[in-house]
């Protein structure tokens, strides 16, 4: 995993609650056996008039106009901005890797599912949890003329919003260090973990003598 | 005195391995269910980094999600479908893991699967690559879904890296009407509580209602725990669980299981153990349940009524309601029994089991399918649940009906096989979720029991189960 490093980026505002990982990449996708390819994909029956199938070039495909993906004020977009219980639904890890593909990398709502915040961190995306009152705030700002700029600093704890937004003020970002810690370093677990084998295997001698049908 | 644990803290304390200063612990987990969607990347993972699963022996394997339900013998049509189950293939003959392969009379949803074979018992952790791993907690488990990084993570090394979830309990008091049953208790729960209500904890179900449902129903249950937020359900285990496992072919044997039963026993909640939160529901209260939106939470009693956007206080939730009820063509004030349906749906890892059939066939029994319901499909949830509805003569009783008579799959819960639904057809379905395309893009799909299923297939469109 890449190490997650300070950027700036535009705010793409999807006005919608209980997103969940259906809608982020169908089904039909993940018949794949890659990690990569999921960005053209992403959101595909919001974004695109016809139906998608796996392998198929995008390009020519006809856009919804009315998607906020498809709205050239957010073209390069790399935060997301979303409401409640984003993420909800199926554990597919799929759609991180679908929303990394296209380039986001900081996803911002009120609340994410539990099984999807897990996957995106593991994914390099960060997600902030922000107050509803904030996040109304936010909607406005990135619903405007002018695209909503954001400066990510995942190591100062802070997001600072860009030129023409600056009354808004710096916002604080509450993550779990453990997780902060693996994004800056884009630390692989396994390695982690691993590192504790003697630990593991004590647990597993220490187990097997009180639960030993668990071994059987 | 030592403060009283829930039976959460006793399975999360026998199998922390350790815990940092950040409060993260490495949890030992002892059994993983694999199923072709979500681990190729993961084996790859570990080809790639020349890694070899840690204990072979915790895993168990079966495709489910892109299986046909028809003309089994003929393989799979879909190219890409087809390669998916032959990676799946390929991945256990390489690492030696265990495989109910397509034509293994035991294949099936890895949620029916699990449990009927005994791989699934008190006290364990388990994890797949399923959100719907949380079903295992009926047996007083700590199961969850995870995503693929960390499928290869527990093939790596046994254990996962996770924080103590808050819990809550949530008490299902008295009994249960006549026609109401598991399902329309989570129906209602997550009515209750939300999409979002159970976000960060684990579950604990207990109560009258819920000791007096069968290991079918706790399944039922514990599956949907993640439609309410949470990504473990777990339910106090008792004889009713001890006697589902004795005996199956994964299950301890002899003066081990009867070892294990009493170790199992010691794992409840004790009396006085604290939660983060207690939500109690009068079982009386519960009626047949009928989702009338694209989230679970869209969820009313059947003789209700679609709702009006213009009533709900909170415009994010009345922009939600507006755009569910576009998505699924409805219209405020409209009796949830006068909408009709295309097509419906009995299966899936919530209601694919032997009760579940059992209860939609003595619905259908002498009666016949309406006209105007194009396709009844049923879908049993493995190939042994299979073979024992066929031993009770249910299939005949679906077939003489007009309902059709599948193979075991996940089929069109997710629609990932040829089983889905066409641009706005409408289904009454036994699955767990009604998001936009789930069952096939364009499709509207309606969560019920298998009871009210079979009865919307009767009646060509939604009926109160009590009344038929």
């Amino acid at each position: 995993m890449q190490p997650f490093e300070n950027f700036r980026g535009i705010v793409l505002p999807l006005d919608r609650a209980n997103v969940d990982t259906d809608a982020i990449i169908p089904k039909q996708f993940l018949k794949s056996i890659k990690r990569t390819g999921f960005g053209p994909n992403l959101f595909d029956e919001w974004r695109y008039l016809d139906h998608g199938e796996p392998g198929q070039d995008c390009a020519g495909r006809p856009l919804n106009p009315d998607f906020v993906l498809n709205d050239p004020r957010y073209k390069g977009a790399t935060i997301l901005l979303a409401r409640d219980n984003f993420g909800c639904g199926s554990s597919r890890e799929h759609a991180p890797w679908a929303l990394a593909d296209y380039g986001f990398r900081v996803l911002i709502a009120p609340s994410f599912a539990d099984i999807f915040h897990q996957n995106a961190i593991k994914n390099g995306l960060l997600p902030v949890v922000l107050d509803k009152a904030l996040i109304d705030r936010l909607f406005e700002l990135a619903g405007g003329d002018q695209p909503l700029e954001l400066e990510v600093d995942l190591h100062g704890l802070k997001l600072h919003p860009g030129h023409g937004h600056e009354p808004l003020g710096p916002i604080d970002i509450d993550i779990d260090p453990f997780h902060r810690h693996c994004l800056i370093h884009g630390l692989d677990d396994i390695g982690l973990t691993l590192q504790h084998e003697d630990a593991i295997a004590a647990y597993e001698q220490r187990r097997r003598a009180e639960a030993p049908w668990l071994f059987s | 005195m030592t403060t009283p644990k829930t039976i959460y803290d006793k399975i999360w304390d026998a199998h922390a391995v350790r815990t940092d200063e950040h409060g993260t612990t490495l949890l030992y987990i002892d059994r993983q269910l694999v199923h072709e969607v979500t681990s190729p990347q993961a084996f790859e993972g570990l080809r790639l980094a020349g890694r070899k699963p840690r204990r072979v022996e915790a895993n168990l394997a079966v495709p489910d999600h892109n299986v046909p339900t028809a003309d089994r013998h003929l393989g799979i049509a879909d190219p890409v479908s087809r390669l998916q189950v032959e990676t799946l293939q390929d991945n256990c003959r390489e690492f030696g893991i265990t495989l109910f392969d397509m034509d293994d009379r035991r294949q099936g949803i890895v949620h029916v699967v699990g449990p009927e074979e005994g791989f699934t018992q008190p006290g364990m952790t388990i994890v797949c690559g399923d959100s719907h791993t949380s079903t295992h907690g009926a047996f007083g488990a700590l199961a969850f879904g995870i995503g693929t990084s960390e499928v290869e993570h527990v093939l790596a090394t046994q254990c996962l890296l996770q924080k103590k979830a808050k819990s809550m309990l949530v008490s299902i008091d008295g009994e249960l009407g006549r026609g109401v049953t598991a399902k329309d208790i989570v129906l209602a729960v997550i009515g209750e509580i939300g999409t979002a209500g159970g976000t960060g904890h684990v579950i604990e179900f207990a109560g009258e209602a819920i000791r007096a449902l069968s290991m079918e129903g706790r399944m039922t249950v514990c599956n949907m725990t993640i439609e309410a937020g949470a990504r473990a359900g777990l339910i106090g285990i008792d004889d009713t669980t001890i006697e589902y496992v004795r005996g199956r072919p994964f299950a301890p044997k002899g003066e081990l299981f009867e070892q294990a039963a009493a170790y199992w026993r010691g794992l409840n909640s004790d009396p006085g153990a604290q939660y983060d939160r207690v939500v109690r529901i009068d079982a009386a209260s519960i009626r047949p349940q009928v989702t009338w939106g694209t989230s679970p939470e869209m969820v009313l009693p059947v003789d209700g009524v679609v709702p009006d956007p213009n009533d709900a206080t909170d415009p994010v939730k009345a922009g939600g309601i507006r755009q569910a009820l576009a998505y699924m063509g409805l219209t405020p004030g409209t009796p949830l029994t006068d909408i009709a349906v295309d097509k419906v749906f009995i299966g899936s890892c919530t209601n694919g089991r032997i009760e579940d059939l059992r209860a939609a066939a003595e619905v259908a029994r002498g009666r016949r399918k309406a006209d105007s319901v194009a396709l009844a499909l049923v879908v049993p949830g493995s190939g042994l649940v299979k073979e024992q509805a066929e031993a009770e003569g249910l299939d005949r009783i679906f077939t003489e009906a007009g309902f059709e008579w599948r193979e075991p799959g996940c089929s069109m819960c997710l629609a990932m096989n040829a089983d889905r639904l066409a641009p706005g057809e409408r289904c009454a379905s036994t699955s767990n979720r009604n998001f936009e395309g789930r069952q096939g893009q364009g499709g509207r799909t309606h969560l019920v029991s298998p009871a009210m299923a079979a009865a919307a297939a009767i009646h060509g469109h939604f009926v109160d189960v009590r009344e038929v």
